[in-house]
């Protein structure tokens, strides 16, 4: 399961960007995700809670938008759902898909800016072990 | 109040740009890297032992990179092969990333490698979204994984340059549907090369080695319609 990777890069890109502008919260994150992304958005939103955690972001929600798989045909023009599993076939000519117009996304599109960090927003306090 | 920015930003753009850095480096010294990809079992590094002593044989310096959740067992047995070999332990990370790569090779790597071949984590999940800076990016499933491997894993073949059929000595006694198989590729990866390989009986010997060296020199590898999109 790669979805904390992915996790902690949505945190850290969004943390850049609240640094850059100097804003002490967030409140909501976007993201929009292609069915063919290979990501399960259920399992980043568990994710991204924990990336969360003593950062700016926490408390922040998450939200997502599922984008369908879409591709088309040059030589016929077509274009198609390409479901899941995707089928990257024409069915009008049987050639093999020209180009896949959407289905790959995996993007932060709107960060909303909070006035007052979240409500348990700190640096996280060291484990014992840790010390 | 509550402000909106629009942010836009790819969430794997740093791989991304970590991913091309490397490719133009190691392109710059002439090596060039194939990144394997495959469940755990399906047998890449037997498939990459032979390969390597195939390598080493022609002349051509390889050199691998094999990535394993814990155990040093892969890079013992691709050593016999003879070429340089590196074992990268994950503790506990499903796919290996651009940077963390970079890292490894840094002040390992030998100076006229040729071809690089990483052995990524036995997954067809994860590995499939991160770009190593591969220059083809190979993926393995043995007879004995089913003829739908490539829809239950559709990123993963479908971003695939090459597939390679592995085990195919025991094709008849898993009754390996060939033809389902590769109907079942076409339909998430069209045009891609797909090539029956066993390492018993010496089926596809040199496959992945030749396919390195096109790439190597130049020729036009596989442009996967998925990879056509990345956001």
């Amino acid at each position: 399961m790669h979805e904390m990777s992915v996790a902690l890069s949505v945190v850290d890109q969004v943390e850049r960007a609240a640094q850059a502008r100097g804003v002490p919260g967030v409140r909501q994150v976007r993201l929009e995700i292609g069915e063919l992304a290979g990501v399960v958005p259920d399992a980043l939103g568990f994710c991204f809670g924990l990336a969360c955690a003593g950062t700016v972001l926490e408390g922040a929600e998450l939200t997502t938008r599922s984008v369908p798989g879409r591709a088309s045909c040059a030589p016929c023009g077509r274009t198609w759902d390409t479901g899941m599993p995707p089928d990257m076939v024409c069915a009008g000519c049987g050639a093999g898909a020209t180009e896949l117009l959407a289905g790959r996304e995996l993007r932060i599109t709107e960060v909303h800016w909070a006035d007052r960090p979240g409500p348990t927003a700190h640096p996280r306090a060291p484990h014992p072990e840790e010390l | 109040m509550c402000r909106v920015v629009d942010l836009r930003q790819a969430v794997l753009a740093k791989n991304t740009l970590a991913a091309r850095v490397l490719r133009d480096e190691l392109n710059a010294r002439g090596t060039t890297v194939v990144n394997l990809l495959s469940s755990p079992g399906s047998g890449k590094t037997a498939l990459l032992e032979r390969e390597l002593r195939l390598a080493r044989e022609r002349g051509v310096a390889a050199a691998a990179l094999t990535a394993d959740l814990a155990t040093e067992n892969d890079a013992v047995r691709l050593a016999r092969s003879g070429v340089p070999v590196k074992q990268v332990l994950t503790d506990g990370l499903c796919h290996l990333e651009a940077d963390l790569l970079a890292g490894h090779l840094h002040g390992w790597l030998p100076e006229d490698t040729r071809l690089l071949f990483v052995e990524n984590v036995g997954n067809l999940v994860c590995p499939a979204s991160y770009d190593l800076g591969e220059s083809l990016r190979v993926v393995l499933a043995s007879v004995t994984e089913g003829e739908d491997k490539p829809l239950k894993y559709p990123t993963a073949f479908g971003l695939a340059q090459l597939v390679l059929v592995t085990k195919s000595d025991l094709a008849g006694p898993a009754e390996f549907d060939e033809t389902a198989f590769r109907a079942h590729v076409q339909q998430v990866n069209p045009g891609v090369e797909v090539v029956l390989s066993s390492v018993r009986t010496g089926a596809g010997a040199g496959v992945l080695v030749d396919r390195a060296l096109a790439a190597a020199e130049g020729h036009r590898v596989h442009a996967p319609v998925m990879a056509r999109a990345e956001a």
